[in-house]
């Protein structure tokens, strides 16, 4: 575990959400410095996936306790299209299909609404074809893809790579990958982690959700936190997925009765 | 409406036929007009004006037309080119421009070496034609449609094209209708027939100068003779105070194809009736529509496709985008014929609500009659996805954008059918005007 001084991009406390009035987020703390990667991992329905639309602001779900600060500001303050103009960014675990928008097209918009929100230059067509097809050859993507609706018929690989370009041109400051490694075969996973790592520095970060070890080889974590029914149950190094790998998630309760064994 | 009203309404009209040029002077090669206009009067007095009370018109309230005094259009002073050019197309070699219904040839385009018939019905030369005498009038069904019959009974200038065999016309042409005058009718009329072999792609355009009221009440007759391939494009973008009636009639011939994109943007109150009948095996026809609408618009479109003969493949996507208070009907009957075998036909009709106070009526009609066929069809009634919203705004799209961008996406689908780039330019922009005004 890294000792980093960096200035805190992220600090949840005591998050508590719901969707229709079922709690499903019990209290989540997390601190996340610039510069350091996080990985989130824990069963299916533990709550990952809706700590990370929480932090973009899905509409669907309600934050009844607690506070999430976003670099000096209070995320919840914000609207979804605000915190991405902002540089929290979701690569979602099921990207959504959009018929009958090219993906050129959206690209284009989104990044020149971002760019001229953050008072950047904005780019015109020929210009945005440039750039974003010299992104694309970092993640190894077919040029025909930007003429195709927005994640229409493209495979699951296609779909996550997309999420990944377009985190490539919005260059967030958070960027949240909820599951961006599953379904892809090693190669891909290769690409997409090349890909991530190459967007990683020292002034932004990054949150991996994953069930899987594999990831974190090409990613290496500073944190691994363990979710499990809406909290976080245990933070350690990036030895900790290697062990939960390696035992499984029950080991964790067994880890954890042995201690509160050894504490009484 | 009562039925004295209907045909007080009848008379009103029929008192104001012109005296033109059909009706004057002793024209005998003129006879069979003659008898086609007296037979439409009377089928239009023998026909009621429709009410809701009919069930083809249960949806369509078009009493408000009877209540006002829409006499006939009258030639009026020119138009200048610079007038019509935002409705130009740019890829168009020819160009019918037809003011008010009445023809205006300074406003045309026609190129002097054509290979093929451009012109006015009315013209002398036009009308001889034995082929206008064999098609005018045979393929709408005026005898149960009383606009059509009433179109008919007061035909008069109208755009004829006539495609020899194995003339490929490869510009698109541009039939253009320009209403200029408030509180009056006007009765468009098209007919193209396509001998054997030919194609061309046609544009029907209803366009109106300022924001007035009237009447467009228009036929189109379509013929495809063998192997016959023709793209037709029509365009409603009248006035939003406008009424506009209109009936399309296609017939088709061994192996011919249609590919026909309506769209339908204006008017006030709106009905277009497209009828395809196989007339022959082994033909084609793939008929789009997009109605896109607000305010209090009403907008009413009913297709009939007979399946009439063996071996025939019809293809048909319908897609309504209703806003405010306006309200969408569609009712697409299909019709496979006892011997109609190795039909295939499909449709669907999707619409997206974008507010609480809309409407949709959609009502597919299938009359199977023949047992080896493959029929597909399918409707659906849907507001905007949430989760598409999120994604967009996830990446930093604002609602209105996000909204306004998945409206015009719904309707591309159809858009992306016409083979027109500058048109189908022109329409993309249309629609995301009219989106980003009603949001
Ligand atoms: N729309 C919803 N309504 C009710 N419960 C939901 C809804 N969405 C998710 N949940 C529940 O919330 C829990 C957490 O789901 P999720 O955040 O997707 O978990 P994970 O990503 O860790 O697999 C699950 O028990 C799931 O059933
Ligand atoms: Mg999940």
């Amino acid at each position: 575990m890294n000792i980093n001084q960096n200035p805190i991009i992220l600090n949840v406390d005591n998050l508590h959400a719901s969707i229709q009035d079922t709690e499903i987020l019990k209290g989540i703390n997390l601190t996340v410095r610039s510069g350091e990667i996080h990985a989130i991992m824990g069963l299916n329905g533990s709550g990952k996936s809706t700590f990370a639309k929480v932090l973009a602001g899905h509409p669907d779900y309600h934050v009844t306790q607690g506070s999430i600060q976003y670099e000096q500001q209070d995320l919840l303050e914000l609207s979804a299209e605000e915190r991405a103009q902002a540089g929290v960014f979701l690569a979602f675990q099921y990207p959504i299909e959009i018929p009958g928008v090219a993906n050129s097209q959206f690209l284009r918009l989104a990044y020149n609404t971002v760019q001229a929100k953050r008072g950047k230059e904005e780019l015109d067509p020929l210009e945005f074809d440039d750039f974003v097809r010299e992104k694309m050859k970092l993640l190894e993507m077919k040029p025909d893809f930007l003429d195709r609706s927005v994640n229409e018929g493209f495979s699951g690989g296609e779909k996550k790579r997309n999420e990944i370009l377009q985190m490539a041109l919005l260059e967030p400051k958070l960027g949240i990958l909820d599951e961006t490694d599953s379904g892809l075969d090693i190669d891909a996973l290769k690409i997409v982690a090349k890909g991530v790592n190459h967007l990683h520095n020292t002034g932004n970060a990054i949150i991996l959700i994953t069930h899987y070890q594999r990831l974190l080889d090409h990613i290496v974590p500073d944190f691994v936190h363990v979710m499990e029914a809406g909290r976080i149950i245990k933070t350690g190094g990036k030895e900790l997925a290697l062990e939960l790998e390696t035992h499984g998630y029950d080991w964790i309760h067994n880890d954890q009765k042995r201690a509160a064994g050894a504490s009484t | 409406m009562s039925e004295t009203m209907a045909n007080d309404y009848l008379d009103c009209l029929l008192n104001a036929l012109p005296a033109d040029s059909w009706n004057s002077g002793a024209q005998d090669r003129l006879d069979w007009l003659r008898r086609l206009r007296n037979e439409a009067i009377d089928q239009a007095g023998r026909l009621r004006f429709p009410t809701v009370k009919d069930e083809e018109w249960r949806f369509t309230d078009v009493s408000p037309l009877a209540k006002l005094p829409y006499k006939p259009a009258q030639k009026t002073s020119a138009l200048r080119l610079s007038d019509i050019q935002p409705f130009c197309i740019a890829e168009s070699a020819h160009r019918l421009v037809f003011v008010d219904g009445f023809f205006s040839p300074d406003l045309s385009r026609l190129s002097k070496d054509n290979q093929f018939i451009i012109g006015n019905l009315a013209a002398p030369t036009l009308t001889k034609t034995p082929l206008a005498e064999a098609h005018l009038g045979q393929h709408v069904q005026f005898r149960d449609n009383f606009f059509a019959a009433l179109n008919t009974a007061f035909l008069q200038d109208g755009a004829l094209i006539v495609l020899p065999e194995n003339c490929a016309v490869s510009a698109p042409i541009h039939l253009l209708f320009i209403a200029t005058q408030e509180q009056t009718t006007q009765y468009p009329r098209c007919l193209l027939i396509g001998e054997r072999n030919s194609q061309a792609t046609v544009i029907e355009d209803y366009v109106a100068l300022g924001a007035n009221a009237y009447i467009t009440n228009s036929v189109a007759e379509f013929s495809l003779a063998d192997n016959a391939q023709i793209n037709h494009i029509r365009v409603q973008r009248e006035s939003g105070s406008a009424f506009h009636l209109a009936s399309s009639a296609v017939a088709l011939e061994q192996d011919s194809q249609y590919r026909s994109v309506s769209i339908t943007l204006g008017a006030l109150i709106s009905r277009f009736n497209l009828d395809v009948e196989f007339n022959a095996q082994a033909a084609e026809c793939t008929i789009d529509g997009l109605a896109m609408i607000a305010g209090r618009q009403l907008a009413d479109t009913h297709t009939r496709i007979d399946h009439a003969k063996p071996h025939c493949t019809s293809h048909q996507q319908h897609k309504c985008i209703v806003d405010d208070s306006s309200h969408a009907v569609f009712n697409g009957k299909i019709i496979v014929r006892p011997h109609a075998q190795r039909t295939n036909s499909s449709q669907s009709s999707r619409n997206l609500l974008l507010s609480g106070k809309a409407q949709i009526d959609t009502k597919p009609q299938l009359e199977i009659f023949a047992d080896d066929v493959k029929c597909a069809h399918g409707a659906t009634v849907g507001q905007l996805d949430n989760e598409e919203i999120f994604y967009l705004k996830s990446r930093g799209l604002n609602e209105l954008i996000a909204r306004n961008l998945l409206t015009y996406a719904f309707g591309a689908e159809v858009l992306d059918r016409i083979p027109v780039p500058s048109l189908k330019h022109t329409l993309e922009q249309a629609i995301l005007n009219k989106t980003t005004q009603n949001s």
